[in-house]
């Protein structure tokens, strides 16, 4: 018995005796003989509660990657996370309930719905913005195929710098709707290079900072554009100190907000940010809180705009989706609030002056060089002679970074990347440049 | 007027959590970023200390209502009790600290838990191929409708094969989930049983059908008896077999998709392997694939040689990734947490309990309500409200929250006039059964006598009802700026 069922003999045979049955196999009676014949156990006896924690315990402790000081990043970063966000999302009537089907006995869910879409237009800089999407990149693919049921066009212009696991979601939700994605270079900075925008184009996609961490200049494309979408995808704690996509014109800005307030997670659940303007809004996949009043007149909260929901709209729906990503939806919010715009500003200058000291300490070494020449967030890539023996020195060390094969996949050769967050002690970072000092020497 | 968020609380300059400070001054740093791509004016965010932002939640937390809470019935949602062992396993930081861009090597510990779990929803399903990315199960069903069209490509019949046959009872994602992938929808209506009428089914299959999406059991808590033959004619015609698992909780195991002729499967760890619900998700959807569909699964594939395991990337056919890394990992963990605890036995205690619960339900509740479908449902049933003149199922569903209970889902399925669908899962003991029973009996009667009461219902929770045509006439969708 596993605590969970609270079914006894005396129960299970009164309820029997209600349906009309003697047997509870009879309740079973309408699945075809042949099938239940078929069925086959899995050979797994039940366990205990202490055996199932040190199961897993054990297998936790078997990954060895968790000791090593993480400068890797490549779309999923190491921030600091308050105390404070897991204690409220462990409060049972937040991550217990479910869609906020019914608002009356939901206004906790609707109100850090409601909080969480205004702290992501501030943040993007948009006007509306949805309750989350599963993560960043099907936020992405949902705002590629949003752009090509708006323009009709079928081409979508991507730059080769889109982190490379993003573009492998987004060309598979292209393949299945029919679009064709076309590759867009990048210069020697690390950005984009956007010679034409050919005829059919539904969508620009431009990554912000890019996957090499280099920040984008953001000033006229949407002009060079015109019907056509500038979707966004941005890291949204670098909106921090970066002016938001909104100020240039962006259509739709979508992002990965793991770093919100949400651990790594072995890359899962993560949270997709999705936002948009709000002549697009009837468009606009995913949940959304609106502000109305009660009876009596008192503020609340319910979901709005279902009419645009696969539930009622059926294959005429503006996305399949239903169940979201909302516990790290809220995990954003009550991080943004805890940090306020000076902490968000802090945590983001930190990073910055860390990863830039890190970039200057590396660039010295003999040998080494920064792959690319544009301004950078909290990521660059490193190049030099052996990246993959540096890197190998890098894990001897107890360091991690994201190694050449994966940074070659956004078409950089040759090259490491490293990433530093607000979390990466002075002993770390001297750490890391005592490694690669003792890979040259 | 106040908003009731957290924009209300606080005052300039107040922060909520202590942050090392900065080592250089703040012009200094700032100018690493260009000028015209510096932020001209802070993102307007709160400005609340730690114990002002802990109430707020807290007081937002006591204005809703979990399973935790109480009993939740809301169909086709499997809103089960969710252990608390798997809350803590799942925050172990040698699970939820662990980057997914490290080496295969080095992640040997998730790997195992990925194919621990990957076996046992296989042995579940009876299917042979899986893939865990899917994050919802709707994201399942569109991973399963990119597989269709891949096999048919392989086959050089996607040009022709261009409709899918959706039973009028099947889960509300489907219909948007075929047509993400450019499929034609085409309805197959239910029979006076509340089961595919088959020989519609036949007549609308053709050269032309890529395949069906069937729930079992339907949204009418009504399992097909005739799956075989449904199967059996869609593949005879061609075409493939989905099946969306949200329903599985009525006869995991017991019974397998597997042999029911699926091709496709996809489980909701959310519903049927008591992973929390969140507010909303994350969730997750694995699927399960039949042996001609395992080409196309999305890459990676876990795979086991000796102890080690290993991330298969070398599979040509593969549809790609449908996530960026593994799937969503700590509701795995959880998931798997909860299988190994029930073991065989546990499972199919679980299928009991809530076949049993709901039919339970459904016979003392069918003395007060209209039942459309009398007959042997599986772990839920479908109501009307429709006989209480002008009282409607929304009214009903509003004067339970005044008695304690969470309404049920309402006005799904789209076939029974005025439903109410009532889930109670297994996890809810018999006291609470009867006591919502007598409070169906109660409305019932209050319908009849004080109609008014469940009109303006409800009348003891934090808000009394909220005026969604309002917020869709004139959507004020975040708060504006003071």
């Amino acid at each position: 018995m596993s605590g969970y069922i609270p079914h006894t003999p005396p129960d299970i045979r009164a309820m029997l005796q209600e349906v009309g049955l003697r047997d509870p196999e009879a309740l079973f009676g309408d699945i075809p003989e042949e099938v239940r014949r078929r069925y086959r156990p899995l050979g797994l006896p039940p366990r205990d509660e202490d055996w199932v924690r040190r199961h897993l315990t054990e297998l936790s402790e078997k990954s060895t990657g968790r000791k090593l000081i993480p400068f890797l990043g490549g779309g999923i970063y190491d921030h600091f996370v308050p105390a404070v966000v897991d204690y409220v999302l462990s409060q049972p009537e937040l991550y217990t309930a479910y869609t906020p089907y019914q608002a009356e006995v939901s206004q906790g869910t609707l109100t850090w719905m409601f909080e969480y879409q205004t702290m992501v237009c501030e943040l993007t800089g948009m006007e509306v913005a949805n309750a989350s999407m599963y993560d960043g990149a099907t936020a992405l693919a949902e705002a590629v195929l949003m752009a090509h049921r708006t323009t009709g066009g079928k081409q979508v212009l991507v730059p080769q710098y889109l982190n490379p696991r993003v573009r492998e979601v987004l060309a598979t939700y292209a393949w299945g709707a029919g679009l064709e994605l076309v590759d867009l270079p990048f210069d020697e900075e690390g950005r984009l290079v956007l010679s034409e925008v050919p005829e059919g184009t539904c969508a620009l996609i431009v990554q912000q900072p890019n996957f090499f961490g280099i920040i984008e200049d953001l000033s006229g494309l949407k002009e060079r554009l015109g019907e056509a979408f500038l979707i966004v995808y941005v890291n949204p704690i670098a909106l921090g100190v970066l002016e938001p996509p909104g100020s240039f014109g962006a259509d739709v800005v979508v992002g990965e907000g793991q770093v919100l307030g949400n651990p790594p997670s072995f890359g899962g659940p993560l949270l997709g940010i999705f936002a948009t303007r709000e002549k697009h809004l009837r468009r606009m996949p995913g949940r959304i809180s609106g502000q109305t009043v009660d009876a009596e007149g008192k503020i609340g909260y319910v979901m709005a705009l279902q009419t645009r929901e696969q539930h009622i709209r059926r294959e005429r729906a503006t996305s399949n989706i239903c169940t979201n990503s909302a516990l790290c939806a809220l995990a954003a919010t009550v991080y943004l609030a805890a940090l306020g715009p000076e902490g968000l500003k802090r945590v983001v200058l930190l990073s910055l002056a860390r990863a830039h000291r890190l970039a200057e300490e590396i660039s010295a070494l003999p040998g080494f060089d920064l792959a690319l020449t544009g301004p950078f967030f909290n990521e660059f890539p490193v190049r030099c002679p052996d990246p993959g023996g540096a890197v190998k020195k890098l894990r001897e060390a107890g360091i991690a970074v994201l190694p050449p094969e994966e940074v070659e996949k956004a078409g950089l050769a040759g090259a490491f990347l490293v990433a530093v967050t607000e979390r990466r002690s002075e002993e770390e970072l001297s750490r890391f440049v005592s490694a690669l000092k003792g890979g040259t020497s | 007027m106040k908003s009731g968020t957290i924009y209300d609380l606080g005052a300039p300059g107040r922060r909520g959590v202590s942050l090392p400070p900065l080592s250089e001054p703040e012009q200094e740093i700032l100018s690493y970023i260009p000028e015209g791509v510096r932020r001209r004016e802070p993102p307007w965010l709160p400005e609340v200390s730690q114990p002002e932002l802990v109430r707020h939640y807290l007081r937002l937390a006591r204005m809703n209502y979990g399973v935790d809470t109480g009993f939740y019935p809301l169909g086709s949602c499997t809103m089960k009790y969710n252990p608390k062992v798997n809350e803590e396993l799942a925050r172990l930081p040698g699970f939820s600290g662990l980057h997914p861009l490290l080496s295969e090597e080095e992640v040997q510990g998730a790997l195992e838990v990925l194919w621990e779990l990957s076996e046992c929803l296989k042995g579940i399903a009876g299917m042979p191929g899986i893939t865990l990315q899917p994050a919802a199960g709707a994201h399942g069903e569109l991973t399963g409708m990119l597989l269709f069209k891949r096999y048919f490509q392989e086959r050089g019949e996607l040009e022709r094969r261009v409709k899918i046959l959706l039973p009028d009872s099947a889960h509300g994602t489907n219909p948007a989930s075929a047509a993400m992938v450019g499929f034609e929808v085409v309805s197959i209506p239910s029979n006076d049983r509340g089961t595919v009428d088959v020989a519609a089914l036949e007549a609308a299959l053709g050269e032309d059908v890529a395949g069906i999406m069937l729930t079992v059991p339907n949204t009418l808590g009504i399992f097909e008896e005739e799956i075989l033959e449904i199967t059996e004619l869609v593949h005879r015609a061609g075409g493939l077999c989905y099946f969306d698992g949200a329903n599985l909780n009525a006869y995991l195991g017991r019974a397998r998709p597997g042999d029911m002729g699926a091709d496709v499967f996809h489980f909701n760890l959310h519903k049927t392997f008591s992973t929390p619900h969140g507010g909303g998700g994350p969730g997750a959807g694995p699927g399960t694939v039949s042996e001609p569909l395992v080409p196309y699964l999305p890459v990676p594939q876990v795979v086991k040689e000796g102890d080690k395991f290993r991330l298969d990337y070398d599979r040509p056919k593969s549809i790609g990734r449908v996530h960026p890394h593994f799937g969503n990992f700590l509701v795995l963990v959880r998931a798997l947490a909860y299988i190994l605890t029930l073991g065989d036995e546990g499972l199919r205690e679980v299928s009991l309990g809530a076949v049993l619960a709901a039919n339970y339900l459904k016979e003392r509740l069918k003395k007060t309500y209209r039942l459309p479908y009398d007959r042997l449902c599986k772990h839920e049933f479908v109501l009307s409200g429709d006989s209480f003149g002008e009282v409607r199922t929304l009214d009903i569903a509003k004067r339970l929250i005044d008695y304690g209970f969470h309404p049920p889902t309402i006005y799904f399925p789209l076939i029974v006039k005025e439903a109410l669908m009532i889930e109670p899962t297994e996890t809810e003991p018999k006291e609470i059964l009867d006591a919502f029973a007598v409070a169906m009996e109660e409305i019932a009667r209050e319908a009849r006598e004080s109609p008014e009461l469940l009109k303006e219902a409800p009348h003891t929770a934090p808000v009394r009802r909220l005026d969604e045509a309002r917020a869709a006439r004139k959507p004020l969708l975040r708060l504006p700026r003071p």
